[in-house]
């Protein structure tokens, strides 16, 4: 049986001296240094991750040389999926990072912008490693597509960028399904409203997003530990549940998460 | 009492660069597993390998297509019994043919036909491409899968192949339907995993070091 997978987050930044460090949010603000990204790809990949997502977050182009060898250095001790994301915008980018050891790559603000960057990609390296990323906000008013219930309140969700600062007025689950059709193979879906907050992944956004397309689902933001892993697979449909902060400070260990929801009845691999 | 192990002679092995792929993670995998890995687009360098790695993603007929100026000196290794190892669509392309091609309206695609039968895409009411990590139940012996019955490994594949001979199938995984997993010849020195191993944790490194044992004999 296909199992739900559970999987572990970096965000990489460089520290002072120019070297990939691993950074979490902690309190919404403050970045905490959490260790080295080989260090901690070595580790996930033997406490059992199932995959690995390594988020370059310097937002330079001047870094990505030394992001790109940390990326391969990353893929030499992991040998479960790796996805790379932050800062891809080309055709170009995607070869340059799958070929540094990448399975997947996600792409968020440049798809928007340009959403043939999608199909250029999966006609060129298939749709099995083209990762759509949105970050969504919700919205209470009638500019929406797709609405559902939040609070008793009709919602809808939009995407964002520059990390929520900025909104695109595009509908999320719009946007969702127009990804499937140009070739997406797979959605990572962030909350800008449950992010941070280690009360839950956002299950309306999920829910709305797996209720329409057919594309396997990655929720993101919220997660404070396994029940709402079990939350966001048994209401939302979600297929994988991302999580940083819970596995960085050692709250859960991957192992503690699966066997609670292996109790739970649902199925991951141990 | 200390004794000098035996010299031990790393496997060969050729990592066929046909231009699809990851090819990274595979060789760092092999190399994990014991062997001495080169990643070669000649042919001519198959035959003093002591085995033949076919990797692969992505789409049928664009595989065979690549795959096409290797099918004389596969089909030579074939004949002379060097293990062959397709992963993924290179599992895929070891049968005669494939429906990828067909819904694609491009006509018959002729694999390389070490193991009769065709790929067929999956037909049930689930997501499809397959994506994630499932379980292997180990169908029969083949030295490929020692060690790994009931564990899990990583898939992404919308289309499974289907051997005309059963028992061709080595392990199956269950997703709607009970597909073949890992597939042999008749031989059994022609084989082949539907999943990734390079990317399937530690069983997946069990596959490539029983890989690397069987090409070492």
């Amino acid at each position: 049986m296909l199992t739900k997978r559970i999987i572990p987050c970096i965000d990489v930044d460089l520290d002072e001296e120019g070297n990939a460090a691993v950074y979490t949010g902690v309190n919404f603000e403050d970045l905490k240094y959490t260790g080295d990204p080989v260090e901690m790809a070595k580790a996930y990949n033997e406490a059992g991750a199932d995959e690995f997502v390594f988020l370059d977050i310097t937002a330079s182009a001047d870094d990505r040389e030394t992001m790109l060898e940390t990326v391969s250095a990353v893929a030499d001790e992991c040998f479960i999926p790796l996805t790379v994301g932050g800062g891809i915008r080309t055709k170009e980018d995607i070869k340059e990072t799958l070929r540094a050891g990448a399975d997947k790559v996600s792409i968020n603000t440049a798809a928007l912008q340009r959403p043939e960057l999608i199909t250029e990609g999966a006609e060129a390296f298939g749709s099995q490693c083209i990762v759509i990323s949105v970050d969504a906000r919700r919205r209470f008013d009638d500019e929406g597509e797709y609405y559902t219930t939040v609070d008793g309140e009709e919602c809808w969700f939009e995407c964002t960028i520059k990390g929520g600062r900025e909104g695109t007025g595009r509908d999320v689950v719009a946007w969702a399904i127009e990804a499937e059709e140009r070739g997406a193979g797979e959605l990572f879906v962030n909350s800008i409203d449950t992010d941070g907050t280690k009360d839950g992944y956002d299950i309306p956004l999920t829910k709305a997003v797996c209720d329409n397309v057919s594309t396997p689902v990655i929720a993101s933001s919220g997660c404070g530990g396994p029940e709402h892993m079990a939350e966001v697979f048994t209401e939302a449909g979600a297929d994988a549940g991302l999580a940083a902060s819970i596995f960085h400070f050692d709250e859960y260990s991957i192992q503690e998460v699966k066997a609670d929801l292996d109790e739970q009845g649902i199925p991951v691999r141990r | 009492m200390s004794t000098t192990p035996p010299a031990q002679t790393a496997a060969e092995i050729v990592v066929v660069d046909y231009g699809l792929g990851n090819l990274r993670s595979v060789t760092r995998g092999l190399e994990r597993a014991g062997a001495d890995v080169t990643i070669t687009e000649d042919p001519e360098t198959f035959a003093d390998a002591d085995g033949i790695v076919l990797p692969g993603v992505g789409a049928f007929r664009e595989g065979m297509d690549n795959a096409g100026p290797y099918r004389e000196a596969l089909a030579d290794a074939a004949d002379r019994g060097q293990p062959i190892f397709g992963i993924c669509l290179g599992m895929q392309m070891l049968l005669g043919s494939s429906e990828e091609a067909e819904h694609a309206g491009e006509g018959d695609v002729e694999g390389l036909s070490f193991v009769p039968g065709t790929n067929v895409r999956f037909d049930v009411d689930r997501k499809v491409p397959h994506m994630g990590w499932n379980e292997l139940d180990v169908q029969r012996d083949h030295p490929i899968v020692e060690g790994v019955d009931g564990e899990y490994a990583y898939f992404v594949h919308s289309y499974y192949a289907d051997p005309d001979d059963d028992n061709a199938v080595v392990a199956t995984a269950d997703y709607g339907v009970d597909f073949p997993a890992v597939i042999a010849n008749e031989e059994g020195t022609v084989f082949g995993t539907q999943f990734h191993p390079e990317k399937s944790g530690e069983t997946g490194l069990q596959i490539l070091r029983n890989f690397v044992d069987l090409c070492a004999e």
